[in-house]
Protein backbone atom coordinates (compact mmCIF):
# COMPACT_ATOMS: atom_id res chain seq x y z
CA UNK A 1 0.00 0.00 0.00
CA UNK A 2 1.61 3.21 -1.09
CA UNK A 3 1.57 6.37 0.97
CA UNK A 4 1.55 8.81 -1.93
CA UNK A 5 -0.07 8.22 -5.29
CA UNK A 6 -0.08 10.74 -8.11
CA UNK A 7 -1.93 9.91 -11.30
CA UNK A 8 -1.80 12.03 -14.42
CA UNK A 9 -1.20 15.33 -12.63
CA UNK A 10 -1.13 18.34 -14.99
CA UNK A 11 -0.82 22.03 -14.30
CA UNK A 12 -0.41 25.03 -16.55
CA UNK A 13 0.20 28.70 -15.80
CA UNK A 14 -0.72 31.77 -17.77
CA UNK A 15 2.31 34.01 -18.16
CA UNK A 16 2.08 37.63 -19.33
CA UNK A 17 4.66 38.54 -21.92
CA UNK A 18 5.86 41.75 -23.43
CA UNK A 19 8.95 42.93 -25.24
CA UNK A 20 11.26 45.54 -23.80
CA UNK A 21 10.72 49.27 -24.30
CA UNK A 22 8.30 52.01 -23.38
CA UNK A 23 6.09 51.57 -26.44
CA UNK A 24 5.61 47.93 -25.65
CA UNK A 25 4.81 48.73 -22.04
CA UNK A 26 2.07 51.14 -23.10
CA UNK A 27 0.71 48.59 -25.53
CA UNK A 28 0.60 46.01 -22.76
CA UNK A 29 -1.68 48.31 -20.78
CA UNK A 30 -4.43 47.69 -23.30
CA UNK A 31 -3.80 44.30 -24.76
CA UNK A 32 -1.67 41.88 -22.89
CA UNK A 33 -0.21 38.85 -24.52
CA UNK A 34 -0.36 35.64 -22.60
CA UNK A 35 1.29 32.36 -23.17
CA UNK A 36 0.22 29.21 -21.48
CA UNK A 37 3.13 27.42 -19.87
CA UNK A 38 2.57 23.77 -19.20
CA UNK A 39 4.40 23.31 -15.92
CA UNK A 40 3.43 19.68 -15.44
CA UNK A 41 2.19 17.08 -17.88
CA UNK A 42 0.80 13.71 -16.89
CA UNK A 43 2.94 13.15 -13.80
CA UNK A 44 2.35 9.80 -12.13
CA UNK A 45 4.30 8.04 -9.42
CA UNK A 46 3.87 6.38 -6.07
CA UNK A 47 5.91 6.58 -2.90
CA UNK A 48 5.92 3.96 -0.16
CA UNK A 49 6.06 4.67 3.54
CA UNK A 50 9.58 5.25 4.88
CA UNK A 51 11.20 6.04 1.54
CA UNK A 52 13.53 8.95 0.84
CA UNK A 53 12.86 10.16 -2.66
CA UNK A 54 15.07 12.66 -4.44
CA UNK A 55 13.20 14.78 -6.93
CA UNK A 56 15.56 16.31 -9.45
CA UNK A 57 15.46 18.26 -12.66
CA UNK A 58 16.76 21.45 -14.20
CA UNK A 59 15.44 24.87 -13.16
CA UNK A 60 11.86 25.42 -14.22
CA UNK A 61 11.22 21.72 -14.74
CA UNK A 62 8.26 21.65 -12.36
CA UNK A 63 9.80 20.27 -9.18
CA UNK A 64 8.50 22.97 -6.86
CA UNK A 65 5.12 22.93 -8.58
CA UNK A 66 4.79 19.22 -7.88
CA UNK A 67 5.81 19.73 -4.26
CA UNK A 68 3.27 22.54 -3.87
CA UNK A 69 0.53 20.38 -5.32
CA UNK A 70 1.43 17.59 -2.92
CA UNK A 71 1.34 20.09 -0.03
CA UNK A 72 -2.14 21.30 -0.94
CA UNK A 73 -0.95 24.79 -1.85
CA UNK A 74 -1.65 24.59 -5.57
CA UNK A 75 -4.60 23.01 -7.30
CA UNK A 76 -3.69 20.99 -10.42
CA UNK A 77 -5.69 21.29 -13.65
CA UNK A 78 -5.81 17.57 -14.24
CA UNK A 79 -5.14 14.29 -12.52
CA UNK A 80 -5.61 12.82 -9.09
CA UNK A 81 -3.45 12.70 -6.02
CA UNK A 82 -3.98 10.70 -2.89
CA UNK A 83 -1.68 11.08 0.10
CA UNK A 84 -2.50 9.11 3.25
CA UNK A 85 -6.03 8.88 1.87
CA UNK A 86 -6.40 12.67 1.49
CA UNK A 87 -6.63 14.75 -1.65
CA UNK A 88 -4.27 17.56 -0.62
CA UNK A 89 -6.08 20.52 -2.18
CA UNK A 90 -9.53 19.31 -1.20
CA UNK A 91 -8.86 18.17 2.36
CA UNK A 92 -6.12 20.75 2.88
CA UNK A 93 -6.88 21.72 6.47
CA UNK A 94 -7.13 18.16 7.76
CA UNK A 95 -4.32 16.90 5.56
CA UNK A 96 -1.54 19.40 6.34
CA UNK A 97 -1.45 18.32 9.98
CA UNK A 98 0.32 15.19 8.81
CA UNK A 99 3.01 16.84 6.75
CA UNK A 100 6.00 19.07 7.37
CA UNK A 101 7.22 21.44 4.70
CA UNK A 102 10.40 23.43 4.16
CA UNK A 103 10.66 25.78 1.20
CA UNK A 104 14.39 26.48 1.12
CA UNK A 105 13.96 29.87 -0.48
CA UNK A 106 11.36 31.18 1.93
CA UNK A 107 11.10 31.44 5.68
CA UNK A 108 8.37 30.26 8.00
CA UNK A 109 9.99 31.87 11.03
CA UNK A 110 8.98 35.31 12.27
CA UNK A 111 11.78 37.58 11.23
CA UNK A 112 12.19 39.84 14.24
CA UNK A 113 11.43 37.61 17.21
CA UNK A 114 13.56 34.83 18.73
CA UNK A 115 13.25 31.40 17.13
CA UNK A 116 11.57 29.96 20.19
CA UNK A 117 8.63 32.41 19.80
CA UNK A 118 8.01 31.11 16.29
CA UNK A 119 8.14 27.55 17.60
CA UNK A 120 5.61 28.37 20.28
CA UNK A 121 3.27 29.96 17.79
CA UNK A 122 3.54 26.81 15.67
CA UNK A 123 2.75 24.79 18.79
CA UNK A 124 -0.48 26.79 19.15
CA UNK A 125 -1.30 26.59 15.45
CA UNK A 126 -0.94 22.81 15.35
CA UNK A 127 -2.36 22.43 18.87
CA UNK A 128 0.59 20.22 19.85
CA UNK A 129 0.12 18.83 23.38
CA UNK A 130 2.72 20.39 25.74
CA UNK A 131 4.38 17.08 26.58
CA UNK A 132 4.93 16.14 22.94
CA UNK A 133 6.06 19.65 22.09
CA UNK A 134 8.63 19.57 24.89
CA UNK A 135 9.88 16.14 23.84
CA UNK A 136 10.18 17.08 20.16
CA UNK A 137 11.80 20.40 20.92
CA UNK A 138 14.45 18.78 23.12
CA UNK A 139 15.12 16.09 20.58
CA UNK A 140 15.34 18.48 17.62
CA UNK A 141 17.47 20.96 19.55
CA UNK A 142 19.90 18.20 20.35
CA UNK A 143 20.01 16.63 16.90
CA UNK A 144 20.29 19.93 15.04
CA UNK A 145 22.44 21.64 17.67
CA UNK A 146 20.01 24.48 18.28
CA UNK A 147 20.46 25.06 22.00
CA UNK A 148 22.52 28.22 21.57
CA UNK A 149 20.42 29.84 18.87
CA UNK A 150 16.84 29.29 20.07
CA UNK A 151 16.82 32.63 21.85
CA UNK A 152 18.36 34.62 18.99
CA UNK A 153 16.16 36.74 16.72
CA UNK A 154 15.83 35.06 13.34
CA UNK A 155 17.27 38.02 11.44
CA UNK A 156 20.59 37.58 13.25
CA UNK A 157 21.05 33.93 12.32
CA UNK A 158 23.37 32.75 9.57
CA UNK A 159 21.76 30.94 6.65
CA UNK A 160 22.95 27.58 7.93
CA UNK A 161 21.58 28.22 11.42
CA UNK A 162 18.31 29.46 9.98
CA UNK A 163 17.88 26.41 7.78
CA UNK A 164 18.40 24.12 10.76
CA UNK A 165 15.68 26.06 12.59
CA UNK A 166 13.37 25.88 9.55
CA UNK A 167 13.74 22.11 9.43
CA UNK A 168 13.11 21.84 13.17
CA UNK A 169 10.02 24.04 12.78
CA UNK A 170 8.60 21.68 10.18
CA UNK A 171 8.95 18.65 12.45
CA UNK A 172 7.55 19.93 15.75
CA UNK A 173 4.12 18.40 15.10
CA UNK A 174 5.34 14.87 14.32
CA UNK A 175 4.55 14.82 10.60
CA UNK A 176 4.50 11.50 8.77
CA UNK A 177 5.82 13.05 5.55
CA UNK A 178 8.45 15.73 5.18
CA UNK A 179 8.63 17.77 1.99
CA UNK A 180 11.90 19.60 1.51
CA UNK A 181 12.16 22.00 -1.40
CA UNK A 182 15.85 22.73 -1.83
CA UNK A 183 16.80 22.40 1.83
CA UNK A 184 20.53 22.79 1.20
CA UNK A 185 20.40 25.80 -1.12
CA UNK A 186 23.19 28.23 -0.31
CA UNK A 187 24.61 26.21 2.59
CA UNK A 188 28.30 25.59 3.20
CA UNK A 189 29.76 22.06 3.23
CA UNK A 190 29.49 21.67 6.99
CA UNK A 191 25.86 22.72 7.24
CA UNK A 192 24.97 20.59 4.23
CA UNK A 193 26.43 17.53 5.88
CA UNK A 194 24.63 18.33 9.15
CA UNK A 195 21.32 18.68 7.32
CA UNK A 196 21.85 15.45 5.37
CA UNK A 197 22.75 13.46 8.46
CA UNK A 198 19.72 14.79 10.22
CA UNK A 199 17.37 13.90 7.36
CA UNK A 200 18.82 10.39 7.33
CA UNK A 201 18.37 9.84 11.03
CA UNK A 202 14.87 11.30 11.17
CA UNK A 203 13.95 8.92 8.36
CA UNK A 204 15.53 5.91 10.03
CA UNK A 205 14.54 6.55 13.62
CA UNK A 206 11.08 8.01 13.23
CA UNK A 207 10.13 6.48 9.91
CA UNK A 208 9.38 9.86 8.35
CA UNK A 209 8.92 9.62 4.59
CA UNK A 210 11.02 12.30 2.92
CA UNK A 211 10.63 13.89 -0.48
CA UNK A 212 13.29 16.38 -1.35
CA UNK A 213 14.16 18.47 -4.36
CA UNK A 214 17.68 19.62 -4.88
CA UNK A 215 20.25 20.68 -7.41
CA UNK A 216 23.05 19.32 -5.29
CA UNK A 217 23.77 15.87 -6.52
CA UNK A 218 25.66 15.01 -3.35
CA UNK A 219 22.40 15.39 -1.44
CA UNK A 220 20.89 12.77 -3.67
CA UNK A 221 23.86 10.44 -3.45
CA UNK A 222 23.98 10.71 0.31
CA UNK A 223 20.25 10.42 0.93
CA UNK A 224 18.00 9.09 -1.74
CA UNK A 225 17.41 5.41 -2.38
CA UNK A 226 15.31 6.45 -5.28
CA UNK A 227 15.27 9.36 -7.68
CA UNK A 228 12.53 10.84 -9.77
CA UNK A 229 13.72 13.04 -12.58
CA UNK A 230 11.53 15.59 -14.21
CA UNK A 231 12.25 17.79 -17.21
CA UNK A 232 9.96 20.22 -19.00
CA UNK A 233 7.06 19.02 -16.87
CA UNK A 234 7.29 15.32 -17.69
CA UNK A 235 8.67 12.51 -15.60
CA UNK A 236 11.82 11.16 -17.28
CA UNK A 237 13.23 8.68 -14.86
CA UNK A 238 11.98 6.82 -11.83
CA UNK A 239 14.35 4.38 -10.25
CA UNK A 240 17.30 3.78 -8.02
CA UNK A 241 20.63 5.51 -8.21
CA UNK A 242 22.45 2.24 -8.95
CA UNK A 243 20.15 1.47 -11.89
CA UNK A 244 20.98 4.87 -13.28
CA UNK A 245 24.66 4.11 -12.93
CA UNK A 246 24.18 0.72 -14.56
CA UNK A 247 22.43 2.34 -17.46
CA UNK A 248 24.93 5.04 -18.19
CA UNK A 249 27.83 4.21 -15.95
CA UNK A 250 29.64 1.67 -18.10
CA UNK A 251 31.60 4.50 -19.65
CA UNK A 252 34.71 5.01 -17.61
CA UNK A 253 37.65 7.34 -17.77
CA UNK A 254 41.24 6.27 -17.39
CA UNK A 255 44.02 8.71 -16.49
CA UNK A 256 47.54 7.55 -17.19
CA UNK A 257 50.69 9.21 -15.82
CA UNK A 258 53.89 8.37 -17.62
CA UNK A 259 57.37 8.65 -16.20
CA UNK A 260 58.75 10.22 -19.34
CA UNK A 261 57.21 12.08 -22.26
CA UNK A 262 54.10 10.32 -23.38
CA UNK A 263 53.34 9.35 -26.91
CA UNK A 264 49.69 9.09 -27.83
CA UNK A 265 48.63 5.53 -28.28
CA UNK A 266 45.70 4.93 -30.52
CA UNK A 267 43.44 2.35 -28.99
CA UNK A 268 40.42 1.20 -30.96
CA UNK A 269 37.21 1.76 -28.97
CA UNK A 270 38.78 4.25 -26.54
CA UNK A 271 38.77 7.96 -27.07
CA UNK A 272 41.66 10.21 -26.10
CA UNK A 273 40.30 13.19 -24.17
CA UNK A 274 43.45 15.09 -23.35
CA UNK A 275 47.14 14.68 -23.68
CA UNK A 276 49.79 16.69 -21.89
CA UNK A 277 53.51 16.13 -21.27
CA UNK A 278 53.26 13.21 -18.89
CA UNK A 279 49.59 12.50 -18.78
CA UNK A 280 46.88 11.11 -21.04
CA UNK A 281 43.15 10.77 -20.38
CA UNK A 282 40.91 8.33 -22.26
CA UNK A 283 37.30 7.33 -21.98
CA UNK A 284 36.07 3.88 -22.88
CA UNK A 285 33.16 1.56 -22.48
CA UNK A 286 33.97 -1.11 -19.89
CA UNK A 287 31.52 -3.50 -21.55
CA UNK A 288 33.46 -3.47 -24.77
CA UNK A 289 37.09 -3.14 -23.73
CA UNK A 290 38.93 -5.33 -21.29
CA UNK A 291 40.77 -3.21 -18.73
CA UNK A 292 43.90 -5.42 -18.51
CA UNK A 293 44.14 -5.33 -22.24
CA UNK A 294 43.81 -1.58 -22.21
CA UNK A 295 46.58 -1.06 -19.68
CA UNK A 296 48.90 -3.34 -21.61
CA UNK A 297 48.40 -1.30 -24.69
CA UNK A 298 48.85 1.97 -22.83
CA UNK A 299 52.18 0.85 -21.42
CA UNK A 300 53.40 0.65 -24.97
CA UNK A 301 53.43 4.44 -24.93
CA UNK A 302 56.06 4.63 -22.20
CA UNK A 303 56.80 3.58 -18.63
CA UNK A 304 53.69 3.96 -16.47
CA UNK A 305 53.85 5.91 -13.21
CA UNK A 306 50.20 5.80 -12.18
CA UNK A 307 46.87 4.66 -13.58
CA UNK A 308 43.52 5.82 -12.28
CA UNK A 309 40.17 4.51 -13.45
CA UNK A 310 37.06 6.46 -12.55
CA UNK A 311 33.32 6.32 -13.07
CA UNK A 312 31.77 9.49 -14.36
CA UNK A 313 30.34 11.70 -11.61
CA UNK A 314 26.59 11.59 -11.16
CA UNK A 315 26.33 15.12 -12.51
CA UNK A 316 27.34 13.79 -15.88
CA UNK A 317 24.83 10.96 -15.71
CA UNK A 318 22.13 13.49 -15.05
CA UNK A 319 23.26 15.67 -17.93
CA UNK A 320 23.15 12.61 -20.14
CA UNK A 321 19.60 11.91 -19.07
CA UNK A 322 18.69 15.52 -19.83
CA UNK A 323 20.30 15.21 -23.24
CA UNK A 324 18.64 11.94 -24.01
CA UNK A 325 15.26 13.50 -23.34
CA UNK A 326 16.22 16.82 -24.87
CA UNK A 327 15.44 19.02 -21.86
CA UNK B 1 -5.19 27.83 22.26
CA UNK B 2 -7.24 28.19 19.14
CA UNK B 3 -5.07 29.38 16.21
CA UNK B 4 -6.92 32.60 15.24
CA UNK B 5 -7.05 33.52 18.93
CA UNK B 6 -3.33 33.07 19.42
CA UNK B 7 -2.67 35.13 16.28
CA UNK B 8 -4.93 37.82 17.76
CA UNK B 9 -2.96 37.76 21.01
CA UNK B 10 0.41 37.98 19.23
CA UNK B 11 -0.74 40.91 17.11
CA UNK B 12 -2.21 42.76 20.08
CA UNK B 13 1.06 42.44 21.98
CA UNK B 14 3.03 43.58 18.98
CA UNK B 15 0.76 46.53 18.25
CA UNK B 16 1.16 47.76 21.79
CA UNK B 17 4.92 47.98 21.31
CA UNK B 18 4.60 51.00 19.10
CA UNK B 19 3.99 53.68 21.70
CA UNK B 20 5.55 56.56 19.77
CA UNK B 21 3.26 55.83 16.86
CA UNK B 22 0.28 55.83 19.23
CA UNK B 23 1.28 59.18 20.72
CA UNK B 24 1.71 60.72 17.27
CA UNK B 25 -1.63 59.27 16.20
CA UNK B 26 -3.37 60.72 19.25
CA UNK B 27 -2.05 64.21 18.58
CA UNK B 28 -3.12 64.00 14.93
CA UNK B 29 -6.58 62.78 15.81
CA UNK B 30 -7.00 65.47 18.45
CA UNK B 31 -5.86 68.20 16.08
CA UNK B 32 -8.19 67.07 13.28
CA UNK B 33 -11.10 66.84 15.70
CA UNK B 34 -10.58 70.44 16.82
CA UNK B 35 -10.33 71.80 13.26
CA UNK B 36 -13.45 69.97 12.07
CA UNK B 37 -15.46 71.16 15.07
CA UNK B 38 -14.30 74.76 14.43
CA UNK B 39 -15.67 74.49 10.90
CA UNK B 40 -19.01 73.21 12.21
CA UNK B 41 -19.18 76.02 14.78
CA UNK B 42 -18.69 78.61 12.05
CA UNK B 43 -21.29 76.83 9.95
CA UNK B 44 -23.88 76.73 12.74
CA UNK B 45 -23.33 80.43 13.65
CA UNK B 46 -23.90 81.68 10.12
CA UNK B 47 -26.61 79.41 8.84
CA UNK B 48 -30.16 80.40 9.64
CA UNK B 49 -32.02 77.23 8.73
CA UNK B 50 -32.57 74.43 11.23
CA UNK B 51 -29.93 71.67 11.02
CA UNK B 52 -30.60 67.94 11.11
CA UNK B 53 -28.30 67.49 14.15
CA UNK B 54 -27.57 69.82 17.06
CA UNK B 55 -24.05 71.22 17.43
CA UNK B 56 -23.64 69.16 20.59
CA UNK B 57 -24.49 65.98 18.68
CA UNK B 58 -22.15 66.87 15.83
CA UNK B 59 -19.29 67.57 18.27
CA UNK B 60 -19.77 64.18 19.91
CA UNK B 61 -19.97 62.57 16.47
CA UNK B 62 -16.68 64.17 15.41
CA UNK B 63 -14.87 63.15 18.59
CA UNK B 64 -16.15 59.59 18.30
CA UNK B 65 -14.84 59.43 14.74
CA UNK B 66 -11.44 60.54 15.99
CA UNK B 67 -11.36 58.23 19.02
CA UNK B 68 -12.37 55.16 17.11
CA UNK B 69 -10.61 56.15 13.94
CA UNK B 70 -9.01 52.70 13.78
CA UNK B 71 -12.53 51.20 13.71
CA UNK B 72 -13.76 53.28 10.79
CA UNK B 73 -10.76 54.13 8.57
CA UNK B 74 -10.58 52.07 5.41
CA UNK B 75 -7.05 53.00 4.43
CA UNK B 76 -5.52 51.11 7.36
CA UNK B 77 -4.08 47.91 6.06
CA UNK B 78 -1.81 45.06 7.00
CA UNK B 79 1.18 45.20 4.66
CA UNK B 80 2.26 41.73 5.71
CA UNK B 81 -0.80 40.12 4.18
CA UNK B 82 -0.30 41.94 0.87
CA UNK B 83 3.35 40.89 0.91
CA UNK B 84 2.37 37.28 1.47
CA UNK B 85 0.32 37.27 -1.70
CA UNK B 86 2.72 39.17 -3.91
CA UNK B 87 5.93 37.50 -2.68
CA UNK B 88 4.53 33.98 -2.61
CA UNK B 89 5.03 33.42 1.10
CA UNK B 90 1.38 32.46 1.19
CA UNK B 91 2.71 28.98 0.40
CA UNK B 92 3.61 28.54 4.06
CA UNK B 93 0.32 30.04 5.20
CA UNK B 94 -1.46 27.37 3.14
CA UNK B 95 0.58 24.58 4.71
CA UNK B 96 -0.96 25.23 8.10
CA UNK B 97 -4.02 23.38 9.38
CA UNK B 98 -6.30 26.40 9.24
CA UNK B 99 -8.57 28.16 6.84
CA UNK B 100 -7.08 31.40 5.55
CA UNK B 101 -10.19 33.56 5.83
CA UNK B 102 -10.70 33.32 9.62
CA UNK B 103 -6.98 33.72 10.28
CA UNK B 104 -6.64 36.84 8.16
CA UNK B 105 -9.88 38.17 9.58
CA UNK B 106 -8.47 37.74 13.08
CA UNK B 107 -5.30 39.56 12.02
CA UNK B 108 -7.28 42.51 10.69
CA UNK B 109 -9.39 42.70 13.84
CA UNK B 110 -6.28 42.53 16.00
CA UNK B 111 -4.59 45.32 14.09
CA UNK B 112 -7.56 47.66 14.51
CA UNK B 113 -8.14 46.68 18.13
CA UNK B 114 -4.52 47.23 19.11
CA UNK B 115 -4.45 50.68 17.51
CA UNK B 116 -7.76 51.76 19.06
CA UNK B 117 -6.92 50.32 22.48
CA UNK B 118 -4.02 52.71 22.86
CA UNK B 119 -5.66 55.80 21.41
CA UNK B 120 -9.35 55.91 22.28
CA UNK B 121 -9.18 56.20 26.07
CA UNK B 122 -6.56 58.98 26.31
CA UNK B 123 -8.39 61.04 23.67
CA UNK B 124 -11.65 60.45 25.53
CA UNK B 125 -10.13 61.62 28.81
CA UNK B 126 -8.93 64.87 27.24
CA UNK B 127 -12.04 65.75 25.23
CA UNK B 128 -14.35 65.28 28.23
CA UNK B 129 -12.44 68.12 29.89
CA UNK B 130 -12.45 70.58 27.00
CA UNK B 131 -14.38 73.86 27.36
CA UNK B 132 -17.74 74.22 25.60
CA UNK B 133 -18.55 74.06 22.73
CA UNK B 134 -15.68 71.64 22.14
CA UNK B 135 -16.52 69.38 25.04
CA UNK B 136 -17.41 65.74 24.32
CA UNK B 137 -20.94 65.13 25.61
CA UNK B 138 -21.91 62.14 27.76
CA UNK B 139 -24.04 59.50 26.02
CA UNK B 140 -27.73 60.20 25.69
CA UNK B 141 -28.58 57.64 28.38
CA UNK B 142 -26.99 54.55 30.02
CA UNK B 143 -29.11 52.44 27.67
CA UNK B 144 -27.87 54.38 24.66
CA UNK B 145 -24.31 53.81 25.86
CA UNK B 146 -24.73 50.04 26.04
CA UNK B 147 -26.36 49.97 22.62
CA UNK B 148 -23.52 52.14 21.33
CA UNK B 149 -20.90 49.67 22.57
CA UNK B 150 -22.72 46.79 20.88
CA UNK B 151 -23.16 48.75 17.65
CA UNK B 152 -19.53 49.93 17.70
CA UNK B 153 -18.13 46.42 17.99
CA UNK B 154 -20.42 44.90 15.40
CA UNK B 155 -19.35 47.85 13.24
CA UNK B 156 -15.74 46.78 13.76
CA UNK B 157 -16.61 43.25 12.67
CA UNK B 158 -18.21 44.75 9.56
CA UNK B 159 -15.22 46.94 8.72
CA UNK B 160 -12.93 43.91 8.87
CA UNK B 161 -15.33 41.92 6.67
CA UNK B 162 -15.44 44.75 4.12
CA UNK B 163 -11.68 45.28 4.05
CA UNK B 164 -11.12 41.54 3.49
CA UNK B 165 -12.32 42.17 -0.05
CA UNK B 166 -9.38 44.52 -0.62
CA UNK B 167 -6.98 41.72 0.37
CA UNK B 168 -8.78 39.15 -1.73
CA UNK B 169 -8.65 41.47 -4.75
CA UNK B 170 -4.85 41.46 -4.61
CA UNK B 171 -4.88 37.80 -5.69
CA UNK B 172 -6.05 39.15 -9.05
CA UNK B 173 -4.49 42.61 -9.23
CA UNK B 174 -1.14 41.85 -7.54
CA UNK B 175 -1.06 45.42 -6.23
CA UNK B 176 -3.14 46.74 -3.34
CA UNK B 177 -3.00 50.42 -4.38
CA UNK B 178 -6.08 50.58 -6.61
CA UNK B 179 -8.38 48.57 -4.37
CA UNK B 180 -7.25 50.53 -1.32
CA UNK B 181 -8.03 53.90 -2.91
CA UNK B 182 -11.44 52.74 -4.08
CA UNK B 183 -12.24 51.24 -0.67
CA UNK B 184 -11.04 54.33 1.19
CA UNK B 185 -12.87 56.90 -0.91
CA UNK B 186 -16.18 55.08 -1.22
CA UNK B 187 -16.05 53.43 2.19
CA UNK B 188 -15.26 56.48 4.29
CA UNK B 189 -17.62 58.74 2.39
CA UNK B 190 -20.60 56.38 2.52
CA UNK B 191 -19.84 55.48 6.14
CA UNK B 192 -20.31 59.11 7.14
CA UNK B 193 -16.73 59.54 8.33
CA UNK B 194 -16.20 62.64 6.19
CA UNK B 195 -19.69 64.13 6.59
CA UNK B 196 -22.39 62.79 8.95
CA UNK B 197 -25.12 61.16 6.89
CA UNK B 198 -27.99 63.46 8.11
CA UNK B 199 -26.24 66.41 6.41
CA UNK B 200 -26.29 64.72 3.03
CA UNK B 201 -29.00 65.55 0.48
CA UNK B 202 -32.04 63.31 0.60
CA UNK B 203 -31.32 61.38 -2.59
CA UNK B 204 -27.78 60.64 -1.41
CA UNK B 205 -29.07 59.43 1.95
CA UNK B 206 -31.27 56.94 0.12
CA UNK B 207 -28.19 55.51 -1.54
CA UNK B 208 -26.24 55.48 1.73
CA UNK B 209 -28.98 53.49 3.43
CA UNK B 210 -28.74 50.81 0.75
CA UNK B 211 -25.02 50.25 1.34
CA UNK B 212 -23.29 48.47 4.24
CA UNK B 213 -20.78 51.24 5.02
CA UNK B 214 -22.97 53.47 7.23
CA UNK B 215 -23.38 50.64 9.74
CA UNK B 216 -19.69 50.95 10.65
CA UNK B 217 -19.57 54.66 11.67
CA UNK B 218 -22.73 56.70 11.17
CA UNK B 219 -24.94 54.19 12.97
CA UNK B 220 -22.98 53.54 16.20
CA UNK B 221 -22.03 57.20 16.62
CA UNK B 222 -25.60 58.43 16.27
CA UNK B 223 -26.73 55.77 18.73
CA UNK B 224 -24.30 57.32 21.25
CA UNK B 225 -25.70 60.82 20.81
CA UNK B 226 -29.27 59.55 20.97
CA UNK B 227 -29.95 60.81 17.45
CA UNK B 228 -31.00 57.24 16.75
CA UNK B 229 -33.40 56.01 19.43
CA UNK B 230 -33.22 52.75 21.36
CA UNK B 231 -35.86 50.99 19.23
CA UNK B 232 -34.13 51.84 15.98
CA UNK B 233 -30.75 51.02 17.51
CA UNK B 234 -31.85 47.49 18.41
CA UNK B 235 -33.24 46.94 14.93
CA UNK B 236 -30.04 48.41 13.49
CA UNK B 237 -27.83 45.97 15.35
CA UNK B 238 -29.91 43.21 13.80
CA UNK B 239 -29.30 44.67 10.34
CA UNK B 240 -25.58 44.90 11.11
CA UNK B 241 -25.60 41.16 11.85
CA UNK B 242 -27.38 40.41 8.58
CA UNK B 243 -24.82 42.46 6.64
CA UNK B 244 -22.00 40.78 8.54
CA UNK B 245 -23.27 37.31 7.69
CA UNK B 246 -23.72 38.27 4.03
CA UNK B 247 -20.30 39.90 3.67
CA UNK B 248 -18.42 37.16 5.48
CA UNK B 249 -20.01 34.43 3.38
CA UNK B 250 -19.34 36.35 0.17
CA UNK B 251 -15.74 36.94 1.29
CA UNK B 252 -15.19 33.30 2.13
CA UNK B 253 -16.60 32.22 -1.20
CA UNK B 254 -14.37 34.66 -3.10
CA UNK B 255 -11.35 33.68 -1.04
CA UNK B 256 -12.00 30.05 -1.93
CA UNK B 257 -12.01 30.98 -5.62
CA UNK B 258 -8.85 33.06 -5.21
CA UNK B 259 -7.01 30.21 -3.51
CA UNK B 260 -8.03 27.76 -6.20
CA UNK B 261 -6.30 29.88 -8.82
CA UNK B 262 -3.46 30.94 -6.55
CA UNK B 263 -0.06 31.19 -8.17
CA UNK B 264 2.85 31.11 -5.79
CA UNK B 265 4.91 34.05 -7.00
CA UNK B 266 8.63 33.68 -7.33
CA UNK B 267 8.93 29.91 -7.80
Amino acid sequence: MSLITLTGIGKSFKVAKRSAGFKEAVKALFAREHTIVEALRDISFTVREGEIVGYIGPNGAGKSTTIKIMCGVLVPDAGACSIMGFTPWKDRVRYVRHIGVVFGQRSQLWWDVPVIDSFELLRDIYAIPPRIYRKNLDLLAEMLDLADILRTPVRQLSLGQRMRCEIAASLLHDPAILFLDEPTIGLDAESKIAVRNFIKSINRERGVTVILTTHDIHDIEALADRILMIGKGTLLYDGSMSDLRGRYGTRKTITVDYKRDARPVDIPGAECLSLSVNRAVYTFDSDRINITDLINRLSAGGELADVEIGSPPVDELILKLYKEHRV
Amino acid sequence: MNAPLSILKMRLLRGMQYRASAAAGMVTQFFFGLIIIMVYIAFYEHSGAAQPMTLKEVTAYVWLTQMFYAFVAYWMYDGELFAQITSGNIAYELCRPWRIYPVWYAKLLAMRLSIAALRSLPIMAVVFLLPEPYRFALPASPGAFLLFIAALFSGLLLVAAISMFVYISVFWTMSPVGSLIVATVTGEFFAGVILPVPFMPGWLQEIVYLLPFRWTADFPFRVYTGHIGAQDALAGIGIQMIWLAALVSAGQWLMGRALRRVVVQGG
